[in-house]
């Protein structure tokens, strides 16, 4: 056998990097922080930019034995997670600014994770896979209680770690049913023996039914959705801007690769699993926003609304459907940590973050350029058209038409108007309530704003300019699997 | 390559709107007026460059973004019915800015940002030729109005924006889904080829519901009227302008180009539910509008009584039918967005929309009384005027379809002069009972300008509709042929009769030619 390590360099070099930095860190003191922030971000860019640069099929197939493979689903995936860990690495730093609380572990702590979630998405085999999700749950957990004067983040991240044991462990628990009934890890082999199967035994169906249960919980889908309002909410902003983001799209891959590689003959059989979580994602993520006052809460609760609505592409299956959940999740991040920078942009005059929803009434008159941002993302996040936002909304649902699921497209599209509405509500308060008469303050933030810019940009009807090179990437990656 | 004007049309204001957000108020007013004074001066130049006779589809521009079917093509080209429509918006525009010069003082750059945001998005609507781009623009129109009513409109505001919002977008997305089907099934999303294209008739049923929701409640028909009366009472004077003018003739608009062209057959059987709403709408919304207190609100249920004389006309399945309702729309969007400017002009002296508290204003505002009274004759149907002429051709082909639809149609036009008529005479006539009304001061130069050019315009589509007939008559006769396999039977029977006596004008024969045919 040979150990092709080329195909993984991207992982190396985060690996390889991670001491080095830590190491570096540990002699410089004050600066220890910079430092660190600044490494991470340029080990996170020269990842991606080795990903772009070779691109496959050189990196070849399937690796070490079957459990690791670089293909260009792997390659997409990677590239979203490396691009928002990094701009919500570089946000945190500014936020957390010179607090005792800041450390140079914080962006260490994101390299673990990401690169937890590189393996999450290029796991071929049962046991990769849950060592990558453990990578990356490990460093959430620490990351969701970073906060130690806060009691919220402490409480954040015990209910992630006790949910997340528990999440776990059911999926474990899914995982020992399928290898003990097919005899294998891998993706592969599971696939095979669902094949071989004319009637799914028990163990198989229990298998499959534990293994989804388990990643459900991790991409946030009703219902196993109960940790992420209070977590998100906790959790110190910046670090919720990276749980909304780069950890979301690895389950969401993850998840796709599992029920289409290893379960893929299986379709009929995961099919009203997936369907029943997406369309219970949308009603519930959309009915629960209604009465929230912190807006981290309310954007959990978006969040676990778009996975639903990525969950209708899984649920049309085809290379068509995932191709439309890749476009989907691309679009869901820049919309999600654009959004997210805006809130971290809110602070009040001391220079508390402002996380109330009336809070930020009138905010249009005092902030004019980042309210008018934040109702961009929030149009684009509730899918009207003419922002970009509509079109991986349309793509899901056509995939669904396409594959004869028409009452799953109706349901799904009639939830978008009733998520609409608190979407709404956040324009509405920026723009037509009249102003809190809390004095407000600016901070300086150059390069976020410059983020926030491009996002703006990105889900403007600029961002169908891009239909073309975003589409086929998402196609060449959904082909990967099939 | 030709002057692509169709995309200077729509890119202008769309420029423009975002070049407003950095300027002042002063500037933002001057270059919003420039903008839509160039935009109709660019309209002006679309009408006379349009051949009547000529191929159907003209100003065409195409480019692709990506390739596939759904990917939205900047496809734009524009028949006579578009054209017509796009006149409409660009003449309104230009009149909604002005009528907004004073009476905004609040955010006035995003104000006029919205607007031409608006004007972008409309004039989109009516000249995109690809499915999915049509329904961009088409519901892309939600998030400036939503705007526009939540921060410039009255008390009750933000629950007329999220009505407005939420009601129009439910309705549009199961078109959406419909669509979706539709390209899946036709392999494109070019709207001409969608309108030769047949869909099996047990399919078009459904996607003619779907269609049917969306452009019903942007028409709006009864039952999914109630959003408007409360978008049109909260919206400032010009969003009311702009949304009784133009926003919604997109509901007749869509009816034209895709439920009767794309689905004949299901429109053919769904005769009898658009003509039971239709007759319910013209008389219970007219009733209603006789108990207003409110003026605005009362001009809205009219709008709603109105509109059912369009769908009655598109569904007559006649040449008559059809081209009444095409000019009853134009005409509508002219009187009804003439009568907000009114209302607007006496509800910027007292602040108030209740008809009591005014009175008499034919004496203290003669000019203003005329024009009103102008106003109030073309929304009645009087000869004349412009609604007489959309009005008498939509109940003659509704006539000839179905002889119960008619005789319920025209009790609308009575109901429509009674309160329409009665309106007018609680306040410009009787006694002056308020001293603030009586000391209002008659219309100022501003005024004049904006409500004259309506006014002529209304004069002339009554007098000489030939005008506004011909850019669209092959279009309806391109939309016969395609509906007459499907065409119902109506129950009129007509014979033709005696040539020699009716044969005065060729025009009027081959009217009566198409109406014995469709009679067949």
């Amino acid at each position: 056998m040979t150990y092709n390590f080329a195909a993984i360099l991207p992982e190396l070099i985060l690996i390889f990097g991670e001491p080095v930095l830590m190491l570096t860190a540990s002699t410089m003191g004050s600066r220890a922080t910079k430092i660190t922030t600044w490494g991470t971000v340029a080990l996170l860019v020269a990842a991606s930019a080795v990903l772009l640069l070779t691109g496959e099929p050189s990196t070849g197939g399937v690796l070490f034995g079957g459990l690791l493979v670089a293909d260009s689903f792997a390659t997409f995936g990677k590239l979203l997670i490396f691009g928002s860990a990094a701009v919500t690495i570089i946000a945190a730093h500014r936020w957390f600014g010179h607090k005792d609380e800041h450390g140079p572990e914080y962006p260490v702590l994101v390299l673990l994770a990401t690169v937890g979630m590189a393996v999450m998405v290029s796991s071929t085999s049962l046991v990769t896979l849950y060592v990558g999700l453990e990578l990356n749950s490990l460093a959430a957990y620490v990351l969701a209680s970073y906060r130690r004067t806060d009691a919220r983040s402490a409480e954040a991240g015990l209910k992630y770690f006790v949910l997340g044991g528990l999440a776990s462990g059911i999926l474990l628990y899914g995982m020992s049913l399928l290898y003990g009934f097919t005899g294998t890890t891998q993706f592969t082999g599971i696939a095979a023996a669902f094949g071989r199967a004319e009637t799914m035994s028990l163990g198989l169906l229990f298998g499959l039914v534990f293994t989804f249960a388990g990643l459900a919980f991790k991409v946030s889908a009703v219902p196993f959705h109960m940790w992420t309002p209070d977590v998100y909410e906790g959790a110190p902003t910046p670090v919720t801007a990276f749980f909304a983001s780069a950890p979301k799209v690895a389950a969401m891959l993850l998840t796709v690769r599992v029920a289409i590689e290893a379960l893929g003959p299986a379709i009929d059989a995961w099919r009203q699993i997936v369907v029943f979580a997406a369309l219970a994602s949308i009603l519930l993520g959309a009915v629960a926003a209604w009465g929230q006052t912190n807006l981290k809460r309310l954007l959990a609760y978006s969040s676990i609304n778009n996975v639903g609505f990525a969950l209708i592409g899984l649920a049309a299956g085809g290379a068509a459907g995932v191709s439309s959940v890749l476009f989907y999740m691309a679009v869901y991040v820049v919309m999600t940590v654009g959004a997210f920078l805006v809130v971290l942009q809110l602070v009040d005059d001391k220079g508390e973050p402002v996380e109330e929803i009336e809070r930020i009434s009138g905010l249009s008159r005092r902030r004019p350029g980042l309210a008018a941002a934040l109702a961009v993302f929030m149009f684009s996040l509730a899918g009207i058209p003419p922002l970009f936002g509509f079109w991986p909304k349309l793509l899901v649902f056509n995939a669904a038409v396409d594959a004869g699921l028409i009452w799953l497209a109706v349901v799904g599209i009639l939830g978008t108007v009733v998520g609409a509405f608190y979407y709404l509500k956040i324009i509405k308060v920026m723009y037509f309530d009249d102003e809190h008469g809390e004095p407000v303050g600016t901070v300086r933030a150059p390069l976020e704003m410059a983020f926030i810019l491009i996002a703006a940009l990105f889900v403007s009807p600029l961002g169908y300019l891009l239909i073309g090179p975003i589409g086929e990437a998402a196609n060449t990656a959904a082909a990967a699997l099939f | 390559m030709e002057f692509p004007i169709l995309s200077i049309l729509i890119l202008l204001p769309l420029v423009a709107g975002i070049a407003v957000l950095f300027m002042g108020a002063n500037a933002a007013r001057w270059t919003a007026l420039l903008t839509t004074l160039a935009c109709f001066v660019l309209g002006i130049v679309l009408w006379a460059n349009y051949q009547i006779g000529g191929p159907r589809w003209q100003f065409v521009e195409y480019a692709e973004f990506a390739q596939g079917a759904l990917v939205p093509a900047w496809a734009l080209g524009i028949d006579g019915i578009a054209l017509m429509l796009i006149m409409l918006s660009v003449f309104l525009m230009p009149i909604c800015i002005g009528a907004s010069w004073r009476a905004i003082q609040n955010r006035v750059p995003e104000y006029m940002a919205a607007f031409l945001l608006m004007e972008a998005l409309m004039i989109g609507v009516f000249a995109a030729q690809d499915l999915m781009l049509f329904y961009i623009f088409f519901e892309g129109g939600l998030i400036p109005m939503y705007l526009i009513i939540g921060i410039w409109g009255g008390v009750e505001k933000i629950k007329a924006a999220y009505k407005f919002f939420l009601y129009t977008l439910a309705g549009s997305v199961l078109m959406l889904v419909a669509m979706l089907y539709m390209v899946l099934t036709a392999g494109t999303s070019f709207i001409p080829d969608l309108m030769a294209y047949d869909f099996a008739p047990g399919v078009q049923w459904w996607l003619w519901l779907a269609f049917f929701a969306s452009f019903a409640v942007k028409m709006p028909m009864w039952p999914v009227h109630t959003w408007l009366p409360d978008a049109h009472v909260q919206a400032p004077t010009a969003g009311s302008v702009i949304l009784a003018g133009v926003l919604l003739k997109m509901g007749g608009y869509g009816f034209v180009r895709f439920s009767l062209p794309m689905f004949p057959d299901a429109s053919a059987d769904f005769v009898p539910l658009v003509f039971g709403l239709s007759g319910i709408a013209v008389v219970y919304t007219s009733l209603v509008a006789l108990v207003q207190k409110d003026m605005k609100k009362l001009i809205a249920y009219s709008s709603v009584a109105h509109m059912a004389f369009v769908t009655f006309g598109l569904f007559a399945f006649n040449r008559q039918g059809i081209e009444g309702a095409l000019v009853v729309m134009l005409s509508h969007g002219l009187v009804s967005g003439a009568l907000f400017l009114c209302v607007g002009v006496i509800y910027d002296r007292l602040h108030t929309r209740e008809i009591a508290r005014y009175g008499g204003l034919a004496d203290n505002m003669p000019g203003y009384a005329l024009l009103f009274l102008l106003f109030t004759m073309a929304s009645v149907g009087l000869p004349g005027t412009s609604g007489f002429v959309g009005e008498f051709l939509a109940l003659v082909g509704t006539y000839e379809m179905s002889s119960w639809g008619a005789i319920v149609a025209t009790t609308g036009i009575i109901l429509g002069a009674a309160y329409m008529l009665w309106l007018y005479w609680r306040i410009c006539y009787g006694t002056q009972k308020n001293a603030d009304a009586a000391a209002m001061p008659d219309l100022d130069k501003r005024e004049w300008l904006l409500l004259a050019p309506i006014a002529a315009v209304v004069m002339w589509m009554g007098v000489y509709p030939e005008s506004f007939l011909a850019p669209m008559r092959d279009d309806v006769g391109l939309l016969l042929e395609r509906l007459e396999t499907a065409a119902p039977e109506g129950d009129a029977h007509l014979t033709e009769g005696d040539p020699s006596a009716a044969a005065a004008e060729a025009e009027h024969h081959e009217d009566a030619h198409a109406a014995g045919e469709a009679a067949q």
